[in-house]
């Protein structure tokens, strides 16, 4: 491992540690309505929002309101970003004249940026507006992860013994309160990286060769900002965080690795805050933390090891550096890939199509679990239903009646739980099989055999876990696609979400059933390495098959120097 | 288990094919229906399209008569399960239907009538070699009965009038002597009714915990199904398609079929225990609810301690010596039959002091009475020997003239402090000393009481005496907290305020103040020989009136929750051996290099996919007697005995069927069946 690498890592991996537990604290300090130093600043502003929606931090919903106001926002905003999106020629800012978008794509986009996905079936650059860019899909990045982070929070408050509280009051709080000043910070650092932040037209550049070239820019810093620190991953430009001007320098890297990261994380702890059940956080925590670092060494050895059939000419001498940014390294590549495909981004500073198909593992593994820390709050519902169904597996060999948090978990929690497990396998296994299975679908594979399998693969698996990313090489502009995705990123947006809020009222409605040395202890390293444990077998037996013709099979034919 | 029962479960089994049955278990009704769609392939190949060669209708023939049998296995299980009981039952349902009974009309007179006419409240006389026609209470009489037709125990039991052996079964055999008894229940209402019902019952009704865990095992099932239907388009994509039978043979595999298969004959095995253990629970949502017991209430007396006083020590006062005083007490007590009494000689003997009663044969026996509250004799020259209640012997003592030792207040206090209870002795007006009678904790109650607190389970006890003596006896005993002078409402309360804090209390009790406790008791364990009201209130009832059983009872139902996750886990843990076997051999025409993943290094494709279904197949009966017993239990606290389990069905589940499939692989091979 390089100097640099070695740097890269511990400093991103120091700030996750030494933020986890302010961030958490802090949330739980605004999500229980204590005061805080943000009071000032956006006091006057939330209260002016609730009074003209009409809610108070008092008027607590039940599960059945607190989801229905979370579909109906989602909702309201999918139509109105549809509408405006194919109006946009009409619309001002508009500086490069680009053209309404068909209703295919205008959808797409739509239900893949209200569901907190980004998935792009288009490129920035050469197809949205400023408007569009900064009015309709900026905006979509600031308040759909607050969406999703607001249903997290509320099953957290359920579990912690707390009525869930108000969709709306904790929809601006996450906005006001965590995704803006965060945004307003990063912004301003990623500006002193040289990041445009303009709403001038495109830069003209004569270049030495004589020639002229368009260079796209835009209100590019804060996109950037709320692009990572709302995991939601869709670029400015199509090549995303691979482009200079969305990530200039090796120090960016870092601060967009860290974005991504930060509430996620604190959130697990934030968790432990609220239940006061602090070991029990930093139980779960170690679980996805060591999932995260597996996932970190699949996404890193094998490229530095480089591509065997290379090697074996003799050839390479820096691992498999194809599709990947200089300025970033091995090492600062393989941690914003790890953390986009471990926190849900999707934005990606490197082509994942380009990785060895060991690597893409772990991109794959990312997306599967979705819960090495997630989206925040979505990501941490993953986890506790995870932790439900363990418990459940495994804890009747106690000899009692699982229980989580003093809580019984009965046919109710688990059929809840069933339900939030199966569908994301569902959505990914059925989609990949559908598109596999179609002429429509086979027309997007522009790769053969198991890389062309993984591509489909991997996008309706970022459809299905709301990342977004792209391995690249599908054809995703078309119209089977455009439509596909656009359900898939639908359902697993909200299907689990809306079980796992159930859960956690249903919980909250049960009595306490005391701690005593009977009950089996969630907060031990023993059940630490338990659930870790069942989240790979669980996974890895739904999974395995489907990785065995695709990548696993291009490893072998790989080491069989076959490629595709 | 014989051979008989055997065969009747073989013959259940294939009963049980019927899917009307077989829907109420999700995850054999997958089996079954794969079974039936292998059954189409092998009468023809290619039903489903494709173009295989000869060799596929003997393969799947081979899959289709391997996926009968576990679907056979499975449905044998819960058979034989039901069978334990049920045989029992059906063999006393035969004897019940022509039995006869003597009813009593008046004096010495009795009418033979069928058993089924008999009431509550019917007296009968049943003699030596006869069947006991009903449930009844003995009223006169003591015999030795038979009741291995209901408890499976061959060694006969006591039976007899009063005390806590009086209440018996009908169906059982006297075997010894002539019983009078009083019938307690109406036709359709006995033992055995309810047995009955309890083992027809137990195949439909599922408990809560086992509901939750079907729709665990479904879910898991479902997504199954849906990784194996995905399989085929992504295969043919990649080149080559799989045949339908190895995939349905991929699925079964994966499924949970073993805890599946398992699942109810568990829960009736277990309710089967609890049955052997002379209990009867009137469902088996309450045996599960015992193994979540977080307080035990238990009664002082009876099953904490003997339920008597005894005799531990004599304490003489200012005059007198301890041989004089014990000589004065033993004679005391010469003819008194009670236990103290007893237990005064007993411990005198202990102490070299035997006394004949041949020789005082001429003295007046004084019984105990409430009024003077003292007993003992008077000699034949007059003199007066007595034992009783120390105040009350105080106020005679000064009645006759007599002076009080001064240091009798300080000894009665030190024993009342202690716990036990004084018994003055006084021979004609002069006091000689105490006798210390002391409550004595049964043998073995302090570790019991110790594992339970291990397990989290706290034990209450409630009795009747003061605070001083309760304090004492619950030190002795090691119970966690005590109730004084506790009243039925103290009870009441007390099972609330526990319940208030989301704790689930066990309780045992027989009278009828007991009721609505034992009522409002998640587990409510009352005596046989209690009365009616309090048998209806418990959710359980013990034959043996042992109220100590309810420590057993939970441990029954935490056995069964054991087992029920440990066979779950090794299920599980069972796919991935699974995968190893067949993932390469499904897919090694397509990607042959996939063959590194055959780790176990099987023969052949088909070699491989039928060594894990027959492994599959065979894991059901060998499991079965586990299912049956119970997993090993041994009362620790929840973090090692999940350790314990974990390493056994965990591990273990992942590294048996690499064996087991491995020696499948190498006998297949052998016999040349490899190439099938």
């Amino acid at each position: 491992m390089s100097l640099s690498t070695v740097l890269t890592w511990i400093v991103v991996l120091a700030v996750f540690l030494i933020t986890i537990k302010p961030i958490g604290q802090y949330m739980a300090k605004v999500f229980t309505y204590q005061p805080t130093f943000l009071d000032r600043p956006f006091g006057w502003l939330e209260n002016g929002i609730f009074r003209v929606i009409g809610v108070s931090r008092e008027s607590d919903m039940t599960a059945k309101q607190y989801g229905i106001a979370f579909v109906g926002t989602n909702l309201v905003w999918v139509l109105l970003a549809y509408f405006l999106l194919r109006i946009q020629n009409i619309l001002p800012f508009n500086p490069q004249h680009m053209s309404g978008l068909n209703p295919l794509l205008a959808f797409n986009t739509a239900a893949s940026f209200t569901t907190n996905t980004n998935w792009q079936a288009y490129s920035g650059e050469n197809t949205m507006s400023y408007f569009s860019q900064f009015g309709v899909l900026s905006y979509l990045q600031f308040v759909t992860p607050a969406a999703g982070g607001a249903v997290g929070i509320a099953v957290v408050r359920a579990l912690s013994g707390r009525k869930l509280g108000n969709f709306f009051v904790d929809l601006t709080l996450v906005c006001t309160r965590l995704l803006l000043p965060l945004a307003i910070v990063v912004t301003l650092i990623l500006v002193g990286q040289g990041v445009p932040e303009t709403l001038g037209a495109y830069f003209q550049a004569h270049t030495l060769g004589g020639q002229t070239q368009l260079i796209p820019r835009g209100p590019i810093a804060s996109w950037e900002a709320i692009e990572h620190l709302g995991q939601n991953g869709g670029g400015f430009t199509n090549a995303n965080s691979a482009n200079p001007l969305e990530n200039p320098s090796a120090f960016s890297n870092i601060i967009e690795t860290i974005s991504m990261g930060l509430l996620p994380i604190g959130f697990f702890y934030f968790f432990g805050v609220m239940t006061g059940r602090r070991k029990l956080a930093w139980t779960l925590t170690a679980v996805a933390g060591s999932l995260f670092m597996i996932m970190l060494a699949l996404a890193y050895f094998p490229e530095v090891a480089g591509n065997p059939i290379v090697n074996s000419l003799g050839l390479a001498t820096h691992g498999n550096m194809v599709g990947k940014e200089l300025r970033f390294g091995m090492g600062g590549t393989s941690i914003f890939e790890t953390a986009t495909m471990a926190f849900t981004t999707g934005s990606v500073a490197s082509a994942h199509d380009s990785f060895l198909p060991l690597s893409s593992l772990s991109f794959f593994i990312g997306m599967f679990l979705n819960m090495v820390f997630g989206g925040k709050g979505v990501g941490f519902l993953n986890m506790i239903m995870f932790v439900i169904i363990t418990i459940f597996l495994m804890g009747l060999m106690v000899g009692r009646t699982p229980e989580f948090l003093g809580k019984k978990i009965e046919t109710k929690e688990v059929t809840l739980a069933s339900i939030a497990f199966l569908i994301h396998p569902l959505l990914i296994l059925v989609g990949t099989a559908i598109a596999i299975h179609s002429p429509a679908g086979l027309k997007g594979v522009y790769n053969g055999g198991p890389q062309g399998l993984g591509e489909i693969l991997y996008g309706f698996t970022s459809a299905a876990a709301n990342n977004g990313s792209a391995f690249g090489g599908l054809g995703a502009a078309l119209p089977f696609y455009e439509i596909a995705l656009g359900i898939v990123v639908i359902i697993g947006r909200y299907a689990s979400v809306m079980a796992m809020l159930l859960l956690g009222q249903s919980l909250l409605k049960k009595k306490t059933v005391p701690e005593t040395s009977g009950t089996m202890h969630t907060d031990t390293p023993l059940f630490a390495g338990i659930l870790f444990g069942a989240i790979i077998i669980l996974n890895a037996l739904t999974f395995f098959p489907i990785m065995a013709l695709g990548p696993l099979a291009e490893q072998y034919l790989m080491l069989a120097h076959h490629l595709f | 288990m014989s051979r008989e029962m055997v065969t009747h479960a073989l013959f259940e089994s294939v009963l049980k094919l019927d899917p009307r049955v077989m829907i109420k278990n999700p995850v054999m009704f997958v089996v079954e229906i794969g079974f039936l769609i292998t059954l189409i392939l092998t009468v023809d190949p290619n039903a489903f399209g494709g173009h295989y060669p000869a060799g596929q209708r003997a393969y799947n023939l081979i899959v289709t008569i391997i996926l009968l049998i576990t679907v056979i296995f499975g449905n044998f299980a819960e058979a034989i399960a039901e069978g334990r009981g049920k045989a029992q039952a059906e063999s006393l349902r035969r004897t019940k239907s022509d039995l006869m009974a003597f009813k009593w009309v008046n004096g010495d007179e009795y009418e033979n009538v069928p058993a089924s006419t008999l009431r509550k409240g019917d007296r009968i006389r049943v003699r030596a070699g006869e069947m006991i026609p009903a449930d009844g209470e003995v009223l006169e009489g003591l015999g030795s009965v038979d009741e291995s037709a209901i408890t499976g125990e061959s060694a006969p039991v006591i039976r007899g009038s009063g005390g806590d052996f009086n209440s018996v079964t009908g169906g059982t055999k006297l075997l010894s002597d002539t019983l009078m008894i009083r019938v307690t229940v109406d036709p359709g209402e006995s033992f055995l009714d309810q047995m009955i019902g309890l083992v027809e019952g137990a195949s439909r009704q599922k408990t809560p915990n086992e509901l939750a865990l079907s729709v665990l095992l479904a879910g898991l099932t479902l997504i199954f199904i849906i990784v194996v239907v995905t399989i085929e388009p992504m295969a043919r994509y990649a080149g080559r398609s799989v045949d339908v039978a190895t995939l349905i043979a991929l699925l079964v595999c994966l499924i949970p079929t073993t805890i599946g298969a398992l699942l109810s004959a568990i829960g009736i095995a277990g309710m089967d225990r609890v049955i052997r253990f002379n209990v009867i629970a009137k469902s088996g949502k309450a045996v599960e609810a015992a193994g979540d017991v977080n307080t035990l209430i238990l009664d002082k007396t009876g099953t904490i301690t003997i339920g008597n006083r005894l005799a531990s020590a004599f304490v003489p006062v200012s005059g007198g010596t301890e041989a004089e005083l014990m000589e004065i007490a033993v004679l005391s007590s010469l003819f008194d039959e009670t236990p103290e009494g007893r237990s005064v000689v007993t411990l005198a003997h202990e102490r070299n002091l035997t006394m004949d009663r041949e020789r005082y044969a001429d003295a007046e026996n004084v019984e105990f009475s409430a009024d003077t509250r003292m007993s003992g004799i008077t000699l034949s020259d007059g003199t007066r020997i007595r034992k009783g209640a120390v105040d009350a012997m105080k106020k005679y003592v000064l009645e006759q003239g007599g002076v009080i030792p001064e240091d009798l207040d300080a000894r009665t206090e030190e024993i009342a402090k202690e716990g036990g209870t004084p018994l003055a002795v006084l021979r004609g007006n002069v006091i000689y000393g105490l006798i210390y009678l002391k409550d004595i904790v049964k043998p073995g109650m302090r570790e019991r009481f110790m594992e339970l607190r291990r397990m989290g389970i706290k034990t209450v006890m409630c009795t009747g005496d003061n605070p001083l003596t309760a304090a004492t006896i619950a030190k002795e005993a090691g119970v966690d907290e005590f109730i004084a002078e506790a009243k039925p409402e103290d009870k009441m309360r007390l099972i609330r305020r526990e319940q208030e804090q989301g704790k689930l209390v066990a309780m045992s009790g027989d009278g009828t103040n007991d009721a609505p406790a034992l009522a409002q008791a998640d587990v409510g364990l009352a005596m046989n020989t209690g009365t009616s009201a309090a048998k209806e209130a418990g959710n359980m009832v013990d034959l043996d009136s042992d109220p100590t059983k309810l420590i057993e009872v939970v441990s029954i139902g935490k056995q069964l929750l054991i087992t029920r996750g440990a066979i779950t886990t090794f299920s599980i843990a069972n796919d991935v051996a699974k995968y190893f076997a067949i993932i390469p051999a499904m897919f090694v025409y397509v990607v042959p290099s996939l063959q590194a993943l055959n780790i176990m290094h099987l023969t052949t494709p088909h070699s491989a996919i039928l060594s894990a279904l027959i492994f599959n197949a065979l894991i059901i009966p060998f499991l079965i007697p586990l299912a049956m017993r119970g997993v090993k239990y041994k009362p620790m606290n929840a973090t090692q005995m999940l350790m314990r389990n974990l390493f056994v069905y965990g591990l273990g589940g992942v590294i048996v069927p690499f064996l087991g499939i491995k020696v499948i692989d190498l006998i297949i091979t052998a016999l040349g069946g490899a190439n099938i």
